[in-house]
């Protein structure tokens, strides 16, 4: 089939039919699903077509985080809607000391084949209860895997290789990108976890992002091109499992990086992946490595105020020129 | 003997059995073969037995940090359980867990958990599973007095009353959430009487008495089978030693856990009733002690004997599938 032009939330959508036809055992639990099709319209027919597995629930974050463990361990493959990521701190000894932990402490006697998903991010004017990024946290806690996506058929791919993995995978699909439209391939195409996708090639400087950032990078290159630097763009798409591979490839091309996410700077996934080039990589860099990342303040309300504290264009070409000395 | 007293004396095994296995556990723990630290339910024995005597073993159970008994009551192997609590690799999981986190899956036992009232979610997870896959299975949720104050209590018992899950809850009030009495920090001093608000039947039973317990819990099974929807059971028991081996429990007087040694021992009750109703001899009861203590030999040898899991194998088990 060849590739259509589709929304990310039509991405997902096309996803989870494929999948729930395919495989009986999964079903999609929490607030809000089968009135509007979700929060953000992501499940679009899938009431009509499944109507016994797409299941509105209390407002109850916990039990409903606690649904998804306990079946898991019980023979069905959930997807946990949280409804916005913010949430998540409402379950957070059900993700992190239950879901993530069960499998090792009780030895790999059993597997959690578990789909988080998570709607994050800022722009919508929605404040500092609706719009963080907090997918570091998950990073940081060992026995989760942790996708973000940003183009429409990596939302397809990926979500679908989410599903069918036997271990619980937090996924985070940013709100302000759900009607980004892009081609998607049709029919059964997975993505695996673990793979980045250099979506630019360049030679001057490496552009390592996920999710929102991602964007802001796609759109910096033709500036910086304009300024003769010339940007590999990588989309790092899972941030566990991390493809060094990939971008030990374009690092040894380039010798110089920018990290680009949307979450706050201290303490980020940038962090992290600034020490591992380092460690890694250390001797094929030609310059420091910089980061691009929102200030660290909640998001606040007034669109001046988050405009300002949300990273832009500008910040990435700037920390490129940066790294570049031009 | 009959079906019903070959029953009966197979319950009293059990609770000796956990008796036992918890009463070397103590030793061990104080002779320094058993790291970390471990909480026992020495009197809480017929609560374990009287609810899942009335299970099957395709039916769902999880546990709390006070779990052994639960675990022995639903059929677990005392080898691997003496050796996870050995920290051995030949332990349930392989010396990851320990006592607090020990779970049999091919038994439907879920998983003890370190974490107060951390069962609830997950058990309501198991029973819509249940529901979802439309077996006759049952679930049951062990949880103390202390998780009866934590939210995922209400969170748990409202999403398991509405969807009519085939859950029983059973709340064993021990009278101590670590130090803190019940009747100090509960806003009731029946904790059962909190069903209510949940729409299901809550009923406190004598969690000292066997047979009381498994009355009651034989009738909530029977209605979960049924899809009747979820009920609510309170053991109003004691534990015997302290929250932890080493606890200087200065939170109660000896007197009151002397009255309750001499006066509430469930494990000494049933083997009365036993007696009197001539199901039980002297003879019988000390061929079973004694079963149960070579049974036990046998699980702390194999526990003494095996080897320390390698180092390395703490990377091992983290993820099902992993890239690289």
């Amino acid at each position: 089939m060849s590739d259509r032009i589709l929304s990310c939330t039509a991405a997902l959508a096309e996803a989870l039919h494929e999948e729930m036809s395919r495989d009986e055992t999964i079903f999609i639990i929490g607030e809000d699903l089968t009135a509007h099709a979700g929060v953000f319209g992501q499940f679009e027919g899938i009431f009509e077509n499944f109507p016994d597995r797409i299941i509105d629930t209390p407002i109850s974050e916990t039990a409903i985080a606690g649904v998804g463990l306990g079946s898991a361990l019980t023979g069905m493959r959930p997807f946990v809607d949280l409804h916005f990521s913010d949430f998540v701190t409402c379950c957070m000894d059900e993700i992190t000391n239950q879901t993530a932990k069960i499998r090792y402490m009780f030895g790999g006697q059993v597997n959690v084949p578990m789909v988080i998903w998570c709607p994050d991010g800022a722009g919508l004017r929605a404040a500092a209860q609706h719009s963080q990024s907090l997918e570091a946290w998950f990073v940081h806690t060992p026995g989760l895997k942790v996708v973000v996506p940003s183009e429409p058929a990596d939302v397809k791919g990926l979500i679908k290789s989410a599903i069918r993995d036997d271990d619980p995978v937090i996924f985070f699909q940013h709100k302000k990108l759900f009607a980004k439209q892009g081609p998607v391939p049709g029919g059964d195409i997975t993505i695996p976890l673990g793979r980045a996708a250099v979506k630019r090639t360049g030679k001057d400087i490496s552009l390592l992002s996920y999710g929102s950032g991602f964007y802001l990078c796609q759109e910096a290159v033709e500036e910086l091109g304009k300024l003769n630097i010339d940007a590999e763009v990588v989309d790092l798409r899972t941030l566990n499992p991390l493809d060094m591979d990939t971008i030990a490839r374009s690092i040894k091309k380039t010798h110089r990086v920018v990290i680009v996410h949307e979450a706050c700077l201290t303490g980020g996934f940038g962090a992290e992946l600034a020490a591992r080039i380092q460690d890694e990589l250390f001797d094929y860099l030609d310059a420091p490595i910089k980061r691009v990342a929102a200030k660290d303040v909640p998001i606040p309300f007034a669109p001046p105020l988050e405009d300002y504290v949300l990273p832009k264009i500008s910040d990435v070409i700037e920390a490129a020129r940066a790294v570049t000395y031009r | 003997m009959n079906e019903n007293q070959e029953n009966y004396i197979s319950y009293y095994r059990t609770m000796v059995t956990i008796r036992q296995f918890e009463t070397q556990a103590v030793e061990l723990f104080a002779a320094g073969k058993i790291p970390g630290f471990i909480h026992v339910s020495i009197g809480q024995e017929a609560s374990a037995v009287g609810v899942c005597s009335c299970l099957r073993m395709d039916d769902y159970v999880t546990t709390t940090h006070r779990g052994h008994g639960h675990m022995i009551a639903k059929g677990a192997d005392l080898k691997k359980m003496m050796a996870e609590l050995f920290a051995k690799k030949t332990g349930y999981c392989k010396g990851k867990g320990g006592s607090m986190h020990i779970a049999d899956f091919s038994l439907g036992i879920l998983g003890a958990n370190g974490v107060v009232g951390g069962g609830l979610p997950i058990v309501t997870g198991a029973g819509f599973s249940i529901k979802m896959r439309k077996t006759d299975q049952v679930a049951v949720c062990f949880f103390g007095d202390g998780a009866s104050n934590r939210g995922t209590v209400h969170e748990a018992m409202n999403m398991a009353s509405i969807w009519k899950l085939p859950i029983i809850f059973v709340v064993e009030n021990n009278k101590y959430a670590s130090t803190t009495p019940q009747d100090y920090a509960c806003s009731v001093s029946d904790i059962c009487s909190r069903a209510a608000g949940y729409n299901m039947p809550g009923v406190g039973v004598d969690g000292n008495n066997l047979l009381e317990v498994r009355e009651t819990a034989s009738e909530a099974v029977q209605r979960a089978r049924a899809g009747e929807g979820p009920s609510f059971i309170e053991t109003k028991t004691y534990r015997l030693r302290g929250h932890y081996e080493g606890d200087p429990q200065k939170y109660r007087n000896a007197a009151e856990v002397e009255a309750w040694k001499t006066e509430k021992d469930p494990v000494k009750i049933f083997a009365d009733f036993l007696t009197q109703k001539k199901i039980l001899t002297n003879e019988l009861n000390q061929q079973i002690c004694s079963e149960v203590a070579s049974e036990l030999k046998e699980a702390i040898t194999f526990a003494d004997q095996s080897p320390s899991p390698e180092p390395e194998a703490a990377l091992e088990d983290l993820f099902a599938n992993y890239p690289g």
